[in-house]
């Protein structure tokens, strides 16, 4: 069987930025395995501006944004077939993969770097009831529809869900000629960013219904319009708020999952607030040699941090192939007692989540950043960071909000002068 | 006087802005909590812009559209011409990034470019 040293599934920000990392820290046996027609992924369908302020301290749209990578993969003659779905990976890391050319084949890998991002929660998960009829769409599907497809949905339309996608799709529909009618969110505050709120539904006269959703679908064949109702505050629609609105296409943006068939088919351990894989400090699964990077980890709000995370797996990647190749001649002897010190980081107090789960000291790099979310608005909050029962970190945040990441980093000789610490604690604190 | 409310856009904050003008000159700024919220808010009054992102149709490539945006921004009130006149253009394989495919763009002197490669079909 042919082998591999580093196997990336998925071709998108996170596969390319790790198969830079993994040949730029020494290997040359890289494959990304991408399903679509090109390098890029989602990127590709993201034509607004606005990426790539941090990486490159300038804004660039998705298709620059991902070019920029692209061609750095090209010049560092990264292998990567396109066209190519990925069926199944064994435990023992064999990836099973199809494409036109070559059929069905296997490739038994020495790491995998999991990169295979999210797909659009669909209506299915949303119980609307009615009809089944043609012109309900996810906003994504929408925006590859006309960015890349160059076919509009729809000429009438209602959004669900005022995520950064449904905003950008709002005025991506006005400018391509479609009547946006209105967006509703469920939520009684906008996940979206202020500037797309005010560039995608302000500077069109796009109205935006907070605490509303949508409780009925019109349309047998087509969609022929939906009823919005508002709710209380547990979710529940309010009888005798319902609106009627008009329209042949309705796009839902009601949120994001990570697309892991393939990271639970092998076995990798999954954390039910994520739905990503849990990971150690190398972003390494519970399988030895599994990294996992980007959205298919946890959904991020920037690309940005996307190639960050990936940078560090594709390293981890790298660095787990060069001390399997001494296996047998040195071993980490010096290390063995450090390594037996494992970090439990635990979020608490409206931090949902941390990436990642654990940290090892002795493999952890000179600074960590451990990346979170909060569960509700908070203002004027704090973010306390506990050793054990001792706060270490305590940063004023002005906002924090559910459609942000938050970050903090930790230092490693800082972990090192507590050899007993067994827990970190992240959270949101008053004051 | 006149008096227009506006929300910034600097961060997640999302101040809400109450500007007031007189004969077309920004009187005050009130409800910004720093610096780009002043800054943002007498832009945004006086000569609002944007980058208008979309794409036009590809002749002889591998696909049937490229992803294009304005050079730079251009005024808020020519974001409709622009689009307008973007879906007459039609442009031929092979493109590179950066590549004008339309020049002065609905008068405002700024050219569109566009943001992504295209290679000929084959």
């Amino acid at each position: 069987m042919r082998t591999c040293d580093v196997v990336i599934i998925g071709g998108g920000p996170a596969g390319l930025a790790a198969a830079v990392s993994a040949k730029e820290n020494g290997i040359d046996d890289i494959l990304i395995l991408e399903r679509d027609r090109e390098l890029g992924g989602i990127l590709n369908q993201c034509i607004h501006n606005g990426f790539g302020l941090h990486t490159f301290k300038e804004e660039l749209t998705g298709p620059e944004y991902a070019g920029r990578f692209i061609e750095k993969v090209k010049a560092l003659e990264v292998p990567y077939k396109l066209n190519t779905m990925v069926l199944d990976i064994s435990n023992e890391k064999i990836v099973t993969a199809m494409n036109k050319e070559e059929g069905l084949f296997q490739i038994q890998a020495k790491t995998v770097i999991l990169a295979m991002g999210c797909r659009e929660r669909s209506r299915g998960a949303l119980n609307i009831p009615g009809y089944r009829p043609a012109g309900v769409f996810s906003a994504g599907t929408a925006q590859r529809l006309v960015n890349m497809e160059g076919y509009m949905p729809g000429k009438e339309v209602v959004i669900l869900g005022s995520g950064d996608i449904g905003l950008i799709m709002a005025r991506r529909m006005t400018l391509e000629g479609a009547k946006v009618n209105v967006v509703a969110e469920l939520m009684p505050y906008s996940g979206g960013l202020k500037r797309n709120i005010v560039q995608c539904l302000d500077d069109f006269d796009i109205p935006l219904k907070l605490s509303h959703t949508v409780v009925e679908i019109k349309g047998k064949e087509r969609v022929e319009g939906i009823t919005l109702a508002q709710v209380d505050s547990n979710n529940k629609p309010i009888p005798g708020t319902e609106e009627f609105y008009s329209c042949d296409t309705l796009l839902l943006s009601v949120g994001l999952i990570p697309e892991n068939e393939l990271s639970r088919g092998m076995g990798v351990e999954m954390s039910p607030i994520t739905s990503g894989p849990i990971v150690n400090e190398s972003l390494e699964t519970n399988i030895e040699g599994v990294f996992a990077c980007g959205n298919v980890l946890h959904v991020h709000d920037l690309v940005d941090f996307v190639s960050e995370e990936a940078k560090a797996a594709g390293k981890n990647a790298a660095e787990y192939v060069k001390r399997n190749e001494n296996v047998g001649q040195v071993t980490d002897s010096g290390t063995v007692c450090l390594e037996e010190q494992v970090i439990e980081l635990v979020p608490t107090d409206g931090v949902r989540y941390t990436v990642p789960s654990t940290i090892r000291v002795a493999k952890m790099a000179e600074e960590l950043t451990v990346r979170f979310r909060v569960g509700a608005v908070y203002r004027n909050a704090f973010i306390g960071v506990y050793f054990d029962e001792e706060r270490m970190i305590h940063r004023k945040r002005l906002m924090m909000a559910p459609g942000e990441m938050e970050e903090v980093k930790l230092k490693k000789e800082q972990l090192g002068k507590y050899p007993n610490l067994q827990k970190i604690t992240v959270k949101v604190e008053a004051e | 006087m006149e008096q227009k409310n506006l929300t910034c856009i600097g961060c997640p904050l999302g101040c809400q802005l109450t500007v007031e003008l007189e004969n077309g000159e920004v009187i005050s700024v009130t409800g910004n909590t720093c610096k780009r919220g002043d800054d943002y808010a007498r832009k945004e009054v006086t000569s609002p812009t944007r980058i208008v992102t979309s794409t036009v149709k590809v002749t002889g490539g591998n696909v049937p559209t490229v992803s294009v945006k304005t050079k730079s921004d251009i005024p808020k009130g020519k974001i409709f011409d622009c689009a307008k006149a973007l879906k007459e253009v039609m442009v031929q394989a092979p493109i590179a990034i950066g590549d004008v495919v339309l020049e002065n763009v609905a008068g405002t002197g700024v050219d569109i470019v566009a943001t992504k490669g295209v290679e000929a079909s084959v």
